[in-house]
């Protein structure tokens, strides 16, 4: 998967999880939970979408390296082993 | 006879507007059966039945706003025969009823906010969020299916929206005001370090999949649940002058909507579960609260709040009593602070446990006791999970 369509697959579970959140004015390189008002439940939530729409493990270890969109798009990508 | 009436659905709720009928004259009702579900300014809710019997007549119709204690339905016992004469049937909304009830929409603020502007017909959608709900994306797959030439959004419904936050606002400003006026506060709090905690939750985590992991959330309610049962002062309700504590430990767990507002649904039982069935209870909470699928005895049963702020919150938080209770319990933001121990210091993951309490009830040193005996249970993680 190119990082494109990562980002693709990160923004869509978040819409599903805050409906209101405006794609365009989210801005990667910000922590994503302060612009988007996650609590801790709507965070497990958006991982575990992210885990089963990507088939991806994501150890609570490595919750503290996903601090912003571009970081979470990086961590998958890693993950996925995309070229 | 029994009267099914319309119950209180929370300190801050005094009407309610019947949305549909779940049952039918002749139906034999259940216990804890689902009788109808009433729109309230907060969330659609399920209203349950206490008592067994046969519906005889539903009196209110749909679409009808009434006031809290409304008698909706009569019911006849078990083995009970109607007064002769008497007709058996439903209300003047007898043909509403019976022909049309009216279907609930479960549907996300952002998703109605869009379907007005775009004038999509949320009936003509089907909803796949949770327990059909609809979603924003629901909503623009339909609006995309719409002819281009649609007339401009018609300028009634727009305020709806903004009419019902308003509302809960109201409704809000109506319980919190009366709190305030009404019960003695006095407010004790307590710094608890969380290392063994999240220690044993790291661990415990470790162990599960992904969708069956922990929050410190359920530790902290756990722990709350539990060190009640020493303080049963806080647990329960003050009703005509006097306090009625309750055996029942309910956790009302305050849930902020990401539209504004809040709703503090019930945990029943919170003290007897474990914590993985607690922290899937917790979700399911969440889930329904956010798509406003509540059901009546989550709404009316709490017997005392939780208000969690979570990582993202403040350091400590000093909560409104929801009355008729006695008692909030608060958390702040989860953070590492410096924790002096034996002469020495070190860096700790540190919470602020705060407790309102009503002074006319109990008294600040047992508010105090009732905080040191949380930050024991908290020290004590294991023992949580039983």
């Amino acid at each position: 998967m190119t990082d494109a369509e990562i980002r693709a697959v990160a923004l869509a579970t978040l819409l599903s999880i805050a409906p209101e959140v405006e794609a365009d004015e989210l801005r990667g390189d910000r922590p994503l939970r302060s612009q988007v008002d996650l609590d801790s439940m709507d965070w497990l939530n958006f991982l575990l979408g992210l885990h089963e729409k990507l088939k991806v493990e994501i150890p609570e270890a490595d919750y503290a390296r996903l601090i912003t969109l571009d970081d979470v798009v990086a961590y998958l990508h890693n993950k996925l082993g995309a070229g | 006879m029994i009267e099914f009436k319309l119950p209180s659905l929370g300190s801050d709720m005094d009407e309610g507007t019947l949305l549909e009928w779940k049952v039918g004259v002749g139906d034999t009702v259940k216990k804890g059966q689902v009788m109808a579900i009433v729109d309230t300014t907060k969330a659609a809710v399920d209203v349950e039945s206490w008592q067994e019997g046969t519906v005889h007549q539903l009196i209110a119709e749909v679409g009808q706003k009434m006031p809290v204690g409304t008698v909706m339905a009569l019911l006849l016992e078990s083995g009970e025969k109607p007064a002769p004469g008497g007709a058996p049937g439903v209300g003047a909304g007898a043909t509403a009823i019976t022909a049309a009830p009216m279907a609930r929409r479960m549907v996300s603020p952002a998703a109605r906010k869009h379907a007005e502007e775009k004038g999509v017909d949320l009936d003509s959608i089907t909803g796949t969020g949770p327990r059909g709900a609809v979603t924003l994306q629901d909503v623009e797959a339909a609006a995309a299916k719409q002819p281009s030439t649609l007339p401009a959004a018609p300028a009634a419904p727009v305020p709806k929206a903004a009419d019902r936050a308003a509302d809960m606002r109201k409704t809000i400003a109506a319980a919190m005001s009366r709190s305030k006026r009404e019960i003695p506060h006095y407010y004790v709090a307590e710094d608890i370090p969380l290392a063994r905690a999240l220690a044993w939750l790291q661990a415990a985590n470790a162990q599960r999949s992904m969708a069956e992991r922990l929050l410190p959330a359920a530790l902290l309610l756990k722990a709350v649940a539990l060190a009640l049962k020493r303080y049963p002062e806080l647990n329960g309700y003050w009703r005509d002058g006097a306090f009625v504590p309750v055996a029942a430990i309910n956790l009302g767990v305050a849930i902020s909507l990401r539209q504004g507002g809040l709703i503090a649904p019930a945990l029943l039982h919170a003290d007897g579960k474990p914590l993985t069935l607690l922290m899937q209870e917790l979700t399911d909470l969440v889930k329904r609260t956010r798509a406003g699928s509540l059901k009546s005895s989550e709404m009316n049963e709490a017997t005392i709040t939780v208000t969690n702020l979570g990582d993202q919150g403040s350091q400590a938080v000093f909560g409104v009593i929801t009355p008729p209770q006695v008692a909030l319990v608060g958390f702040g933001r989860v953070a590492e602070r410096p924790w002096a121990e034996n002469g020495g210091l070190k860096v700790l993951p540190v919470v602020t446990a705060s407790l309102s309490a009503d002074h006319r009830v109990s008294d600040g040193h047992r508010g105090a006791l009732f905080l040191l005996e949380l930050n024991d249970r908290l020290q004590r993680p294991e023992e949580l999970d039983q």
